[in-house]
């Protein structure tokens, strides 16, 4: 959770490409040879330590290893897409418990990433106020959580919300019985329709489901342990984010805003309609960095709650490690695994093609109406000149080509 | 990216691959071995001039004194060094060490665990080599066999017995004579020691102390190496714990905001809690000012009926020592020994021979003795762990749900891994 990363690994162009003459040509001839040299032992270091096993861990979750010996030894059978069978449509405990994974995580991932992401980006902006005193104590208090370790953090949050804990103490203060909430398995929407008086779900959701878990448990609502992890998340990484939303704030010359503020654009517009767009780039680095680091959720599960109560913290990470480590399935905590890798690639990928960077429709109209209104005049001088946009950088195929 | 780029990406990974698999090649000699496990059964035992590593969970410093105190005892006497080292996350540990070929030579096991290991041929089966083996508790000799196979020596047992807090015991007007000894009289003693402030009896969310009620009626898990986890004992028994759940005279420990029945008794928030051996030890740790006393289970409507709980000393098969390794069993499952780790941390002896030392020595604990006639034990076939703890996450929601439903799924889920 705690990657730093700068937006211009979220793979966005850093400018033009300065290496792309070619090696072997001219007064840099052999510079690709020790440049090969030098990234020679990170290369070997990642391979062993991080390709090969990967790759290990694929063949195992097409394979029959019992967990005793090398996985790539002659007793080791090829047994095709067994495993992955068993836990997406084997209608056992295995295929449930990931559906129950899964679910778990993904009402996990529904809360966390936009609120962390909302939260980091309101602190940011806070805190870059160049009016603000003492605005380095602010930045370095919200990091603080980030620092910490997790292990650290999640045993101060089983003291926090423990029965008689700060948190049920100062609820009780307000006239609020708080629940027991590591032990409290219950969904939060289902809870919440309770309130309504409604108690079981219509037959088309109960009787009805995926992964072995039925539609009406899919629509449980993250539990109400589920939920205090939740809290957890948002309490840890904002401070991260926010760190790469300052980065990208400071990025952002003072001009436009200025511009902006002369065509008479108030607070909130300037924040829409200026800063926000600019800072798209940082935005798709915070929210993939944060989807991929709420579906690999582990440690607050390991050390916390073990998946209870009712299996409703489990995760797929944690269900991968407990099937492998201590049920002997080998197979099946790989295949869950790589199951969980094809999950966050196609999420990242969808996120991508959400935000990618194209004109916005009132940019497109307004840069639509200058042509137009350019042509016009061209026409009427009868010039043959070339329509050339002035940011030419960025010609988008989406323009119009009227 | 361009596509210069992504050739000269491809062609890094390319030869990423080639550098990595060379080196992986020559250097890892793991990767080659072959794992020709040993047919389950097979006596011959390895012998060598190797130390001996000894891996176990330990409950805490008295554990792990008592048996490096043992085992070093062991180790002067043969001449054969050994060495004791406390797992931190035990199943990961095994696991791994099996998964590398260089697994501890005796380590603790549990029975859950055993059929897996078995499966894969990690362990080594010795129990017919011990030189004490007709002195252990069949119950735990059946606790550890696997296909007939007597697989590893039971290191020690416990069993669940009604713990009771004896002075709240008294200020409720109750007197030895009122010590439950059928289900409506639990009921009754319950309701009476149920106050605002504390419940008559609690347990822990999970079969393992809600199991108890289901052996009581007839049911179980498993019995006689048949599922009967909907059979109408078990029904029953998780039945008549809803109803009490429901009137507020029995509650979840969890519920009482006690992390378990010991620390339930230990607060005061339950008079009574079912507990295992384990729990003395606990309540003289962090509880020394209260007293208990400790009865049998009240018997259900098909008789007494209680749990045990047992771990044994598994031997690797990849043990290069495996005879040094069963002389260190034999002399750790003594008579001797074990009455000395019970002292130790609490545990009662496996072996029956033990049974009157260890009485005199726990005039009031022989309840948890008198439980071993009767004690089921929860299915050690593999997968059971996951039976056992899919179960377990019904049961906490016992008190609004449905008995036979989570039954139903229990016993399906049975079905499905039954040998």
């Amino acid at each position: 959770m705690s990657l730093l990363a700068t937006p211009r690994d979220a793979g966005y162009p850093a400018g033009p490409d300065q290496a792309r003459q070619g090696p072997g040509r001219g007064i840099r001839r052999g510079e690709a040879v020790a440049g090969w040299l030098f990234t020679l032992p990170v290369l070997v270091i990642l391979g062993v330590f991080l390709l090969v096993p990967v790759l290990m861990a694929l063949w195992v979750s097409f394979s029959d290893w019992s967990g005793r010996g090398s996985p790539l030894s002659s007793g080791v059978g090829f047994v095709g897409f067994d495993n992955y069978a068993a836990v997406t449509t084997g209608g056992g405990l295995a295929e449930r418990d990931f559906g129950i994974a899964l679910r778990n995580n993904a009402w996990y991932v529904l809360l966390v990433v936009p609120l962390q992401t909302a939260l980091a980006l309101f602190l940011a902006v806070l805190v870059n106020r160049a009016v603000l005193r003492g605005r380095g104590i602010f930045r370095t208090a919200f990091y603080f959580p980030s620092v910490t370790s997790s292990v650290a953090i999640t045993v101060l949050w089983l003291f926090l919300f423990s029965t008689s804990g700060v948190v049920n103490t100062v609820l009780a203060r307000l006239g609020i019985a708080g629940p027991n909430w590591f032990n409290e398995p219950s969904g939060v929407l289902h809870n919440l329709l309770r309130v309504f008086g409604v108690q079981g779900g219509p037959d088309a959701l109960t009787q009805h489901g995926f992964l072995g878990v039925t539609w009406w448990d899919w629509l449980a609502g993250p539990s109400v342990a589920m939920s205090a992890f939740v809290l957890m998340a948002i309490f840890t990484t904002s401070g991260t984010f926010m760190l790469l939303f300052i980065a990208g704030l400071q990025n952002i010359t003072p001009e436009v805003e200025e511009a902006a503020m002369v065509d008479g654009a108030n607070g909130w517009q300037r924040f829409w309609r200026i800063t926000l767009p600019q800072l798209r780039p940082t935005l798709f680095t915070v929210l993939t960095l944060g989807l991929i680091g709420c579906w690999q959720v582990f440690d607050q599960i390991y050390t916390g709650t073990q998946g209870g109560p009712g299996k409703t913290t489990l995760t797929p990470a944690y269900l991968s490690y407990q099937s492998a480590f201590l049920s002997q399935e080998w197979g099946q905590g790989a295949a869950i695994a790589f199951i969980l890798f094809v999950i966050i690639v196609l999420l990242t990928i969808l996120q991508r093609f959400v935000l990618r960077e194209s004109p916005d429709v009132p940019r497109k109209a307004r840069r639509a109406a200058a042509q137009r209104a350019r042509r016009r005049a061209a026409a009427a001088a009868a010039a043959a000149a070339p329509d050339a946009t002035p940011d030419s950088g960025r010609t988008s195929p989406t323009e119009d080509p009227r | 990216m361009t596509r210069p780029i992504s050739r000269r990406l491809a062609g890094a990974g390319a030869f990423l691959v080639a550098g990595a698999l060379t080196l992986t090649a020559c250097g890892g000699s793991g990767f080659e071995d072959t794992a020709d496990a040993p047919s389950a059964g097979a006596e011959e035992l390895t012998s060598s001039d190797d130390a001996l590593s000894v891996l176990i969970g330990s409950s805490g410093d008295a554990e792990t004194d008592a048996v490096t105190e043992a085992v070093a005892a062991w180790s002067e006497e043969s001449g054969v060094e050994a060495e004791v080292q406390v797992a931190s996350d035990l199943p990961q540990q095994l696991s791994q060490g099996f998964a590398a070929g260089t697994p501890a030579d005796l380590f603790y096991l549990a029975p859950e665990a055993i059929a897996g290991y078995a499966d894969n041929g990690s362990l080594q089966p010795y129990g017919d080599l011990l030189a004490n083996k007709d002195d252990f508790y069949p119950s735990l000799v059946e606790n550890f066999t696997v296909d007939d196979t007597f697989y590893c020596a039971p290191k020690d047992f416990s069993t669940l017995g009604l713990v009771i807090n004896t002075q709240l015991w008294e200020d409720a007007g109750l007197t030895d004579a009122d010590i439950p000894t059928t289900w409506d009289e639990l009921a009754d003693v319950a309701k009476t020691l149920t106050t605002d402030d504390q419940v008559g009896l609690s347990f822990g969310a999970e079969y393992q102390r809600v199991g108890t009620f289901m052996a009581q009626a007839g049911g179980g898990l498993v019995v006689d190496g048949e599922p009967v986890a909907n059979s109408e004992g078990s029904v029953e028994g998780l039945t008549y714990v809803q109803s009490h759940l429901e009137d507020g005279t029995f509650a979840y420990a969890a519920d009482l905001g006690a992390g378990w029945g010991g620390e339930a008794l230990g607060k005061e928030l339950a008079a009574m809690v079912i507990e295992g051996n384990w729990v003395t030890g606990a309540l003289t740790n962090d509880f020394p000012d209260v007293e208990y006393t400790v009865a049998e289970l009240p018997a259900g409507p098909a008789g007494p009926g209680t749990l045990q709980f047992t771990n044994c000393w598994g031997m690797a098969a990849d043990s290069p020592n495996q005879e040094a390794a069963l002389s260190l069993v034999e002399h750790l499952t003594s008579t001797e020994q074990q009455l000395a780790f019970s002292e130790a941390f609490g545990p009662m002896p496996s072996i029956e021979s033990a049974a009157a030392d260890w009485t005199s020595a726990n005039p009031d604990l022989t309840a948890f003795l008198d439980g071993a006639a009767y004690a089921q034990f929860p299915p050690n076939w593999a997968g059971a762990t996951d039976v056992i703890t899919d179960l377990n996450a019904q049961l906490e929601s016992l008190k609004t749900g449905d008995a036979q439903a989570i039954l139903d799924t229990a016993q399906s889920n049975l079905e499905a891994i039954a040998e």
